[in-house]
């Protein structure tokens, strides 16, 4: 059968976010993809460098609707490593309780996204209504269902009380009721099992080959979980399982993160009943001494890096964002060759792309009538000139 | 049949308004019995019908380079050529238009929505239009030659081609969804595939191809071609309770015409929404499958159970004439 090209996005009732596909299909064979991803550059990383440590916290959470607690807490841990202070252990259990719960309901959306990606909208309906127990703890606790606002250098902004404590407890045995029965529904679903197993395979080597991270790495049977091999706020201390499958396909990525769902609410009730006594915050200096900081993160889609530059004053001198979704997406060009047209939508919304966070940089020309891409040599150049210009002056 | 009654049968009560009416209806009972397994409110009552009103109001958008007249014509083919089949189907004891054939007739006329659908395909001059339209004429020839063996096998039992005649049969004996279990629920699974119901949605799959072949259809074409698919509903599961469920006759007379029509009637709505209940309850069970694995589902276990049917049928027919 004749060669199609298939574009999907950047506008496509399957996309939530722009990006774009250029689907090369024989019949219904994939045989290659070009891909898009900048769609959505919002120059987040330029706002940060204008602004001091208290109001670039909030900034920074909206780099993200899911992981917004993710891009604060990769920040101000890195800028507390830079001023060298000591968090007190109650902030660092109230972080990693957030931490946790901000996972449980972003892996409860993927699973409706993934279900509704194969038509069965269902459990779609049902997961995220499962998700408003966590969304109601979130809120009860910070104040809001996103872009919590927890996070201050130094600390957290709000304390959790006893009541409030008692109260998120209380909520979690019917979401571990509900996580539960998810697991049994999956083993069993027919539909399911069709659609999820063996599509969008990613072997070990594959994996490792393409720097994958996050449940993309962990369900290829790569056993990587920042939380455990660089541990920060409270993991340490936290009895916990890293949750690892050898399926690689969309199939093994459900398990790892339906696994992940069980290890964080036990996470989270550990953190709630064994929450230090003590201050929740301590003073930090204004500026941060000149230095830099590699502050690494498992966000619920994967390794989360925040590279910051210091230069004496009370902003950064630079900022670098890499979220997981780009390290995951040179994988997907290699899942979606040779697989069957009706499965791209699934294997992409396996990885959890979360597109507009990934868009780092865009090119136009001045006149703004067109966007090209840049090659390595170019970025090289790019940089050459960059740092000359600060050498002059 | 007096031929004033007999337009009044077509034109009113039980033909073209009745059907319209029963076939916004049982949209509505769709989406809501769907909504609430969703744990969602769903639709008000009037939803069809206000969805109706206003997709036929909205503005028709040509795509660059399509034959205007077809693509017109094509929802108006599918909508007349279900409506047609509905005449045939009992709704109020037998149908006085029926003849002898009429249940082939009436296979043919509910197999060209799905025609149409792939014309619209071509039509369309778009890519996700044409998967969507090659997808859906791929499903038929899946689906459809279990789904007709099915359907003809009661035919055979009962000695006729005549739906009003099988439905009569039936008041005499059993049910064939008693004497052919697997008949019926092939019957069932195909409807749900003629209907491109979940999991059998691949021709319109949403976040694959957007919509299919409906993705260019705007204004009254779309709301026509979607109300031709709203009909089929009530064509095709009233078809399957008139062939497998006894359809509107009950097996003992209440003594008066006037009764007994009151009563079929009820029995007709009543069986039409078990079948509804069952497609919906399916819908809400499953994802969407492949076409790859429709096929091989399809052909190896579907048309693997028709012939099993069709075998036993026979012996049945062999013995039940012996004896």
């Amino acid at each position: 059968m004749a060669r199609v090209i298939v574009p999907v996005g950047p506008q496509h009732p399957a996309l939530k976010e722009p990006v774009n596909f250029r689907i090369i299909a024989e019949g219904e064979t994939i045989v290659g993809l070009e891909l898009d991803v900048s769609y959505n550059h919002r120059g987040i990383e330029k706002a940060a460098e204008q602004r001091d440590f208290t109001r670039v916290v909030p900034l920074l959470e909206r780099i993200c609707g899911i992981c917004s607690h993710s891009h604060g807490t990769a920040f101000v841990k890195g800028i507390e490593e830079i001023m060298a202070i000591a968090v007190p252990p109650r902030a660092e259990y109230i972080r990693t309780i957030i931490a946790e719960l901000e996972r449980i309901h972003s892996h409860l959306l993927w699973l409706g996204v993934a279900a509704h990606e194969i038509g069965w909208n269902t459990l779609f309906m049902w997961t995220w209504r499962d998700r408003e127990a966590v969304q109601d703890i979130l809120e009860e606790i910070s104040g809001n269902r996103v872009n919590y606002g927890m996070n201050i250098v130094g600390g957290v902004r709000r304390d959790i009380t006893p009541e409030l404590n008692k109260a998120a407890l209380d909520r979690l045995p019917a979401l571990e009721a509900q996580i539960a029965g998810y697991v049994e529904l999956l083993k069993k679903q027919e539909t399911v099992l069709l659609r999820f197993q063996g599509v969008g395979r990613l072997t070990r080597e594959q994996a490792l080959t393409y720097g994958t991270v996050g449940p993309t790495a962990r369900s290829s049977g790569v056993e990587y979980d920042i939380r455990r091999d660089d541990p920060y706020c409270a993991y340490a201390e936290v009895p916990w399982d890293v949750v690892t499958d050898t399926h690689g396909d969309v199939y093994g990525k459900t398990i790892v993160r339906i696994g992940e769902l069980r290890e964080s609410v036990r996470i989270v009730r550990y953190c709630l009943e064994h929450l230090p006594e003590g201050d929740i915050t301590v003073k930090a200096p204004r500026n941060a001494p000149t230095g830099h900081a590699l502050s690494r993160y498992e966000a619920p889609r994967g390794e989360l890096s925040h590279y910051i530059r210091t230069n004496g004053t009370d902003k950064a001198d630079r900022l670098d964002v890499r979220t997981p979704t780009l390290a995951n997406w040179t994988s997907v060009a290699a899942s979606l060759v040779n697989q069957n047209l009706a499965d791209i939508p699934v294997i992409i919304a396996a990885i959890d792309p979360c597109l507009s966070c990934t868009s780092r940089l865009t090119v136009l020309n001045p006149q703004r009538t067109s966007s090209t891409e840049m090659t390595w040599e170019d970025l090289r150049r790019r940089a050459r000139e960059l740092n000359r210009e600060r050498e002059r002056c | 049949m007096d031929p004033l009654l007999l337009v009044l049968y077509i034109l009113l009560f039980p033909g073209i308004l009745f059907l319209l009416v029963y076939a916004l209806f049982l949209e509505y009972v769709d989406r809501k019995i769907l909504a609430r397994m969703q744990n969602r409110v769903g639709p008000p009552l009037l939803q069809p019908l206000a969805d109706l009103v206003k997709m036929l109001g909205k503005e028709v958008i040509d795509p660059r380079g399509v034959d205007r007249g077809a693509f017109d014509a094509a929802p108006l083919l599918a909508f007349a050529s279900v409506v047609t089949a509905f005449l045939y189907i009992p709704v109020v004891g037998t149908s006085p238009l029926s003849f002898e054939g009429d249940l082939v007739l009436v296979l043919y006329l509910l197999t060209i929505p799905t025609v149409i659908l792939f014309l619209m395909g071509w039509l369309s001059r778009n890519v996700y239009s044409t998967v969507g339209g090659v997808r859906a004429v791929t499903q038929l020839f899946i689906y459809e030659v279990p789904f007709f063996l099915a359907l003809l096998l009661p035919a055979m039992m009962a000695g006729s081609w005549n739906i009003s005649t099988i439905v009569q049969w039936q008041q005499g004996h059993l049910w064939f969804a008693v004497l052919q279990p697997i008949g019926f629920v092939i019957a069932i699974i195909g409807l749900q595939a003629k209907l491109e119901r979940t999991p059998f949605d691949i021709p319109e799959a949403e976040t694959e191809i957007v919509a299919g072949p409906w993705t260019e259809l705007t204004g009254r074409r779309l709301a026509v071609l979607h109300l031709a698919m709203d009909i089929s509903l009530v064509v095709g599961s009233g078809l399957v309770a008139a062939l497998f469920l006894g359809g509107p006759l009950l097996p003992w007379d209440l003594g008066n015409a006037w009764l007994n029509g009151v009563a079929g009637f009820l029995l007709f709505l009543v069986k039409t929404l078990a079948i509804l209940l069952v497609l919906v309850t399916f819908k809400a069970a499953t994802g969407r499958i492949r076409i790859d694995q429709l096929n091989d589902i399809g052909w190896k276990y579907i048309a693997g159970a028709a012939l099993i049917q069709a075998a036993g049928v026979l012996i049945l027919s062999a013995w039940w004439v012996s004896t």
